[in-house]
């Protein structure tokens, strides 16, 4: 009863909205290819008309809910996933690549966020470096980072993972060096009275001390390493990916299929988010924290 | 008066009697500030013999925090010697000389109280048999038995601080250091505490040191008491308090006990600590 009074209907009543919505623009934005159509033919067109076919055209400025959730359901279900026009097939691709770049670029984040924490020399030199290296718009040149990597024959899942982990490592560093040195004086203390070892401290207390900033940061990480990975994708010629997929419907007018690739990748974010959210609320669970 | 000098590290005393597990001669401490040093410690003289129940009281900033830091080598003196268990501080705290009780429970909130318990245990590489024996002991000694596989929220400030006297106590340490514990708490659950610290203190023989800023506090659990005055902090006067053994809170309304209390206040006057 709860989950629906405090989930389902709000989330239920935003979703209602941007339904409605979207509805109004494809009508508005398609509306004046139909008009022209008539113009053309010498007819005119009723408004009932026009509004019913602004949402059934083929090659639509905006395509309406329902024609993008039509082409899902076909490329998802009607179409063997082995299939190169099936959305899971390049959606396996984009999430393989996501993954791994995520997976990297988390570990290459915790473990700097160790040495930084631990080593003041550490903190002084690589601290700007990490903050710098964002500070390179890698979505604008990964297209060329790709090229020159296809180059030297790194080819396939590299290259689009190391853009994840370029973009997905920085949030883990940022967050994880706060959260490790997040243990009060007290705390930190404590073990100094046990006469406790570093790694004693960095396990029995930075680290799990730490958890609640991974988490956060590991839901931001994953996302950008789906940006990352869909972003690799288009230059490789368009071969496979929801990137792939993006380009090609652009290079051939084919809005819907572009539009059903762009809610793909928003479904498959929103599924990795809750995946870590989900992971988080299991291990405060078992770190006692309360409800 | 101290004059700011380079800060050797305090010299262990050899020739210190065993008898007394600490042991400060000429002992300051100097905090270099943004607006300069501030003498915390001043000229401290101080024994304590095994078995004591030693109170530090005094008003904030006469440096009782910081001596009993000092005696658990949390802070480094800048001058003077202190040994403790004939050892210097550091090798004191290396050989887990001490349990410490924060003004704070200080448990880690994402263990179980048998968990916070275990830690030290854990650290000190106890095995696991051991350490379930010893969280249950240890509970037991504080009554919180039945309450090891409660997360610290789910407990009363009270019962948390009590949790971290079982831990201070788990690795059976000769010194219970004290900086303020029951601080934090009302006076009834203090009184509470009171009377159980001090029952804890006859059957465990452990040495006590205990800073509060209660007179009544120190009068009812010390068999010393060592005012302490500030700026510079420094000892003002050590009051021997012996109340016997079995003493209850009702103590508190007998003449012998005022008489004590009478003293320290007179002390804590003499010292400057009611001034403005």
């Amino acid at each position: 009863m709860n989950f629906i009074r405090n989930s389902v209907i709000p989330v239920g009543t935003v979703l209602l909205a941007i339904l409605a919505l979207w509805y109004a623009f494809a009508i508005v934005l398609n509306a004046p290819f139909e008009r022209d159509q008539a113009a053309r033919a010498n007819t005119t067109i009723s408004t009932g008309q026009l509004i019913a076919n602004t949402m059934a055209q083929e090659r639509p400025v905006l395509p309406a809910p329902h024609q993008v959730a039509e082409e899902i359901r076909k490329t998802v279900f009607d179409i063997s996933p082995t299939s190169k026009r099936s959305l899971v097939y390049h959606g396996g691709v984009t999430l393989s690549s996501t993954l791994l770049g995520f997976g990297f670029g988390t570990l290459l984040g915790i473990l700097l966020a160790i040495a930084i924490v631990h080593s003041r020399t550490l903190d002084k030199s690589l601290m700007p470096w990490i903050i710098t290296s964002q500070t390179v718009p890698i979505l604008a040149i990964a297209p060329m980072i790709i090229v020159v990597l296809n180059a030297v024959n790194i080819t396939g899942l590299l290259p689009k993972a190391m853009i994840s982990t370029y973009l997905s490592f920085f949030p883990v560093a940022v967050g994880m060096v706060k959260g490790l040195r997040s243990p009060e004086i007290m705390h930190l203390d404590l073990m100094r009275t046990y006469n406790a070892s570093k790694a004693q401290v960095f396990w029995k207390l930075r680290w799990p001390a730490s958890m609640p900033y991974l988490f956060t940061s590991m839901k931001i990480a994953v996302a950008i390493s789906l940006v990352g990975a869909i972003v690799g994708e288009l230059p490789t010629g368009a071969v496979a990916g929801i990137g792939a997929r993006l380009l090609a419907g652009s290079y051939y007018g084919q809005t819907v299929q572009i539009w059903a690739a762009l809610i793909a990748a928003a479904l498959m974010a929103a599924i990795l988010v809750s995946l870590i959210g989900l992971m988080a609320t299991l291990v405060n669970r078992r770190m006692g924290v309360r409800p | 008066m101290t004059v700011v000098a380079l800060r050797p590290k305090a010299q262990s005393m050899p020739n210190a009697t065993p008898k007394n597990v600490i042991d400060v001669k000429d002992l300051s401490l100097v905090f270099q500030t943004n607006d300069g040093p501030v003498n915390a410690l001043s000229n401290i003289n101080l024994a304590v013999d095994g078995g004591e129940f030693v109170s530090f009281i005094g008003p904030s900033g006469c440096g009782k925090t910081t001596l009993l830091r000092v005696i658990a080598d949390l802070e480094q003196p800048t001058s003077g010697a202190i040994s403790v268990n004939g050892m210097t501080p550091s090798e004191a705290r290396q050989k887990r000389a001490y349990g410490y009780v924060f003004q704070a429970a200080a448990l880690y909130p994402w263990r179980t109280i048998g968990g916070n318990i275990s830690l030290p245990l854990e650290v000190m590489g106890v095995p696991k048999a051991e350490r379930a024996s010893r969280i249950a002991k240890n509970l037991e000694l504080v009554n919180l038995a039945g309450f090891e596989k409660k997360f610290p929220w789910q407990l009363s400030g009270g019962m948390q601080q009590r949790a971290s006297i079982a831990r201070a106590l788990s690795f059976d340490p000769d010194m219970l250091l004290m900086d303020e514990p029951f601080g934090a708490l009302d006076e009834i659950v203090r009184d509470h505490l009171n009377e159980q610290l001090l029952k804890l203190w006859a059957k465990t023989q452990k040495t006590v040191i205990f800073v509060t800023h209660s007179i009544p506090e120190a009068v009812f659990l010390s068999t010393k008491i060592v005012v302490m005055s500030p700026r510079p902090g420094r000892i003002h006067e050590i009051i021997d308090c012996n109340l016997g053994t079995e003493r209850t809170l009702d103590i508190r309304e007998t003449p012998e006990f005022l008489e004590i209390a009478h003293r320290v206040r007179e002390g804590l006057r003499h010292g400057h600590s009611y001034d403005e």
